[in-house]
């Protein structure tokens, strides 16, 4: 009789491979567009509350994250940039991905309902069912347009905090969602425009592979004028109001000439300076977004003091 | 006999995640109970009552 037991030495996970598994980095970003959907929000909602909200709305798209994890892996492990995820890299396996994908989902679907509405707790298993079934599972192997649908799943968040405090859905809702939905293609192809990527290897389709990079610009340009619209129109509703406006006009107008170049230049120009003026709109997406919500922000504290809106 | 090695790395991997979802179910305990504080403590129509509710308001409950 042997009495030595081998295991395998990095097959073992720390709590930290299980918070990888919840993507802690887009979780910041589903904070932050929540609390400023559930802070402009008319009405009031008690603080701990509210942080509870919160705090399960990031718990459900970590849920998702876990789940997108357990059902790419076979794809995270061809890709550099996602080779050393927790499953791929062999300290979580696959089945257990799924359990706490799933047990999260659960937890934090009742939990959001039990501290806010049903509206805002639909829309979070909406937003979980989408992100994973139809993103995950059907489209992003399926179709080049997969950002345009990965960009509604992570655009839902504001909808969730607004819902959180009305129990409603409303334009001025509707249009925050429209805001990052139509921000995403144009921040994502301008980043593909640069980056040599190996989704092409990975067998998922990327509109710079499926239909060239002009089709990339073409698209790029179509989307920034959308986003232009829902941000200006965005600043009618009655979360905007002038502060918000005047910024958003600015930046929008240097978003559009930042793409009209991108849509100029050709793929010679491109390379000859190392795609400058894709990385410069790139940044500049980053910038954008945060302006966007933070000036909500500024308008309902302006507001409060009665200095901002309409 | 071999000695059993207690400090080995796995055992260091598998002891963080216990403390982690030690901690977790302790913070999970903390919401709800808070939650139950904030959610009973705030409805005006029950005798815990609104701290803020103004007298008129409590006559007609």
């Amino acid at each position: 009789m042997t009495d030595t037991t081998t295991i395998k030495q990095d097959r073992d996970a720390g709590f930290g491979d299980f918070v990888a598994l919840l993507k802690p980095r887009v979780m910041s970003l589903v904070v932050f567009t929540a609390l400023v959907g559930m802070l402009v929000a008319p009405g009031g909602i008690n603080p701990f509350v509210g942080l509870v909200a919160i705090i399960f709305i990031a718990i459900g798209g970590g849920a998702s994250g876990a789940l997108n994890m357990w059902w790419d892996a076979d794809i995270d492990a061809r890709m550099r940039r996602t080779v050393k995820r927790p499953i791929p890299a062999g300290t979580v396996e696959p089945g257990e991905a799924m359990g706490l994908g799933i047990g999260l989902t659960l937890i934090s679907v009742i939990m959001l309902f039990l501290a806010t509405n049903w509206v805002a707790a639909g829309l979070l298993a909406f937003t979980i069912f989408f992100y994973v079934v139809i993103y995950t599972m059907w489209l992003k192997r399926w179709t080049p347009q997969n950002i345009v649908i990965g960009g509604a799943a992570g655009a839902f968040p504001p909808m969730i905090g607004w819902a959180a405090v009305t129990g409603d859905i409303s334009l001025a809702s509707i249009l925050m969602f429209a805001l990052t939905f139509a921000w995403t293609p144009p921040h994502f192809w301008s980043l593909a425009l640069f980056v040599k990527s190996d989704y092409k290897d990975a067998g998922v389709p990327m509109l710079t592979v499926t239909h060239g990079r002009r089709v990339t610009r073409n698209h790029i340009l179509g989307y920034t004028f959308v986003l232009a619209a829902v941000a200006v129109g965005l600043g009618l509703t009655s979360v905007g109001g002038p502060a918000y406006m005047a910024v958003a006009v600015i930046m929008n107008a240097w978003f559009i000439k930042g793409a009209v170049d991108i849509w100029r230049r050709t793929d010679a120009d491109s390379d000859a300076d190392s795609h400058l003026v894709e990385r410069k709109f790139f940044k500049f997406s980053l910038l954008y977004l945060f302006v966007h919500f933070g000036m909500l922000l500024v308008e309902v504290t302006l507001t409060r003091f009665g200095m901002g809106g309409w | 006999m071999a000695r059993i090695r207690a400090d080995h790395q796995l055992h260091h991997r598998r002891l963080s995640r216990n403390i982690g979802l030690g901690v977790m179910l302790i913070l999970f305990v903390g919401l709800v109970y808070g939650l139950t504080i904030a959610k009973v403590g705030t409805d005006p129509n029950d005798d815990l009552g609104a701290p803020w509710a103004s007298p008129q308001e409590e006559r007609t409950q």
